[in-house]
């Protein structure tokens, strides 16, 4: 009996500098698969589909159940994460590149370090520290948080980057995530003690004011991350900041 | 300042859009919507306009200038995106993309729009119901207008939503959508009022 075959196109590239090519696999169905899975067998054995040894397909991967981001891929066209897209739920060929709104590594391995960078930039954090025990801060209302953990499962992946059309290289747009990020942590009643360092670094260049209103990201979000709803909220936050530093503000 | 160049710029693009040149847009439909009752109807009016004290001033600050302004970052705005609709087929990004594609078609229609009434008034035509009646008697210069005008409209319409969020007065999902069924609406009273108008002429 001759087992079904799984067909597999990937876009492959072997260092950051050279073009990309494509190159097809097929490898025997197993029930359940996932693509990285299925990127596993192709490891196991780097045969490709013409029967000639080549080097295995370089991925990344990490928590294998969605919460991580490191797997994110462009299959079938779409960005998504690799570990939750199953074989059995895809038309066939699948159709593996990477998100190429990154600088691509390796085949379908990307650098993700300007997401990292962007957070850094928009203080996407709350500070705490100091010399001596601060003490509690102050409380934040259940239903409060219960939006604000919406926005804290955002996992870095980049497929809102990827489907965004104003990140690309004719702009320095940071993005949807981490304007989302800096909405997260001005809703926290600590966080928002640092709001204004917040709002006027995504005042600054590459930030909100770079958005189109396209509104891909909040379609392609994995985690059902209300983005565009943060983004104008930020924009009626931003609005009245800008007045404040304009004309000045007794707070 | 208040916030970075980029920041600045794009919500004084976003604001003249609809202040003052959507105003604008809409004042000189429902003038030119005179020459649905008579060519003597629209050409009272059109004088009317004509001699409105201070015209050079109102002319250079409330349309000159700031379409001037509008385009020129409209168009590096546009040539700034990377249009990807063949990927993601959805309602926003194909209005993203028609925004953008009327933009231009608006911006070219208006050069010509002034050069044809505008410039040669000031080489000493007079700007009346026969001038457009001439122009308009080329069935290409109908589609002409018709693409024009119409593409005028709905960039208008369209950028009053996306004004709308810019400025975060629409930010949950439900305001955004009753926005985009109003801002449409928009789309539609103009085209009917702008599609009246050139046929009267005709």
């Amino acid at each position: 009996m001759s087992t079904k075959m799984v067909k597999f196109v990937i876009s492959r590239q072997d260092n950051p500098e050279t073009a990309p090519y494509l190159e097809e696999f097929e490898i025997p169905h197993r029930p359940n698969m996932n693509v990285i899975s299925a990127l596993m067998e192709i490891r196991r054995n780097p045969v490709n589909a013409k029967g000639e040894a080549t080097t295995p397909v370089t991925w990344e991967m990490g928590c294998l159940e969605e919460v991580c981001g490191a797997c994110s891929m462009v299959i079938n066209g779409k960005p998504r994460q690799s570990c939750t897209a199953l074989v059995d739920q895809l038309e066939q060929p699948i159709r593996l590149e990477p998100m190429k709104t990154f600088p691509v590594v390796r085949d379908l391995a990307i650098d993700r370090s300007r997401m990292f960078d962007a957070l850094k930039r928009v203080k996407a954090w709350i500070p705490i520290d100091g010399t001596y025990d601060l003490g509690p801060g102050p409380r934040m209302p259940e239903t409060k948080r219960q939006w604000a953990y919406e926005l804290s499962k955002c996992m870095t992946c980049g497929v809102c980057l990827e489907a965004c059309p104003n990140v690309n290289t004719n702009s320095d747009f940071i993005g949807p995530a981490p304007l989302s990020q800096v909405r997260l942590f001005n809703a926290h009643p600590t966080g928002e003690m640092n709001k204004e360092e917040r709002l006027n670094a995504i005042m600054d260049d590459g930030g909100l004011a770079e958005c189109g209103n396209s509104q891909n990201c909040v379609q392609s979000c994995p985690k059902g991350i209300p983005l565009t709803t943060s983004i104008a909220a930020l924009n009626r936050d931003t609005s009245f900041q800008a007045f404040k530093n304009f004309f000045g503000s007794d707070r | 300042m208040a916030g970075s160049r980029d920041f600045i710029n794009r919500r004084i693009h976003s604001l003249l859009g609809v202040i003052p040149i959507g105003i604008f847009l809409v004042q000189h439909l429902v003038v030119n919507h005179f020459a649905t009752r008579d060519a003597e109807a629209f050409n009272k009016a059109a004088h009317f306009m004509e001699s409105l004290p201070f015209r050079i001033f109102l002319e250079t600050f409330v349309i000159y200038l700031p379409i001037l302004f509008h385009a020129v970052y409209g168009l590096y705005i546009t040539f700034q995106a990377k249009n990807n609709v063949t990927r993601y087929g959805y309602f926003r990004n194909m209005m993203f993309l028609v925004q953008r594609v009327t933009g231009v078609i608006t911006l070219v229609f208006i050069a010509w729009h002034v050069w044809e009434t505008r410039v040669q008034a000031a080489f000493g035509q007079e700007v009346n119901f026969d001038m457009m009646a001439d122009i308009l008697s080329s069935p290409f210069m109908v589609a002409f207008y018709l693409v024009g005008v119409l593409s005028a409209v709905f960039h208008f319409a369209n950028g009053l939503w996306s004004f709308f969020v810019s400025w975060g007065l629409t930010v949950s999902p439900r305001s955004q959508k009753i926005s985009t069924y109003v801002t449409m609406g928009v789309f539609v009273a103009l085209a009917i009022v702008s599609v009246r108008t050139i046929f009267a002429f005709i």
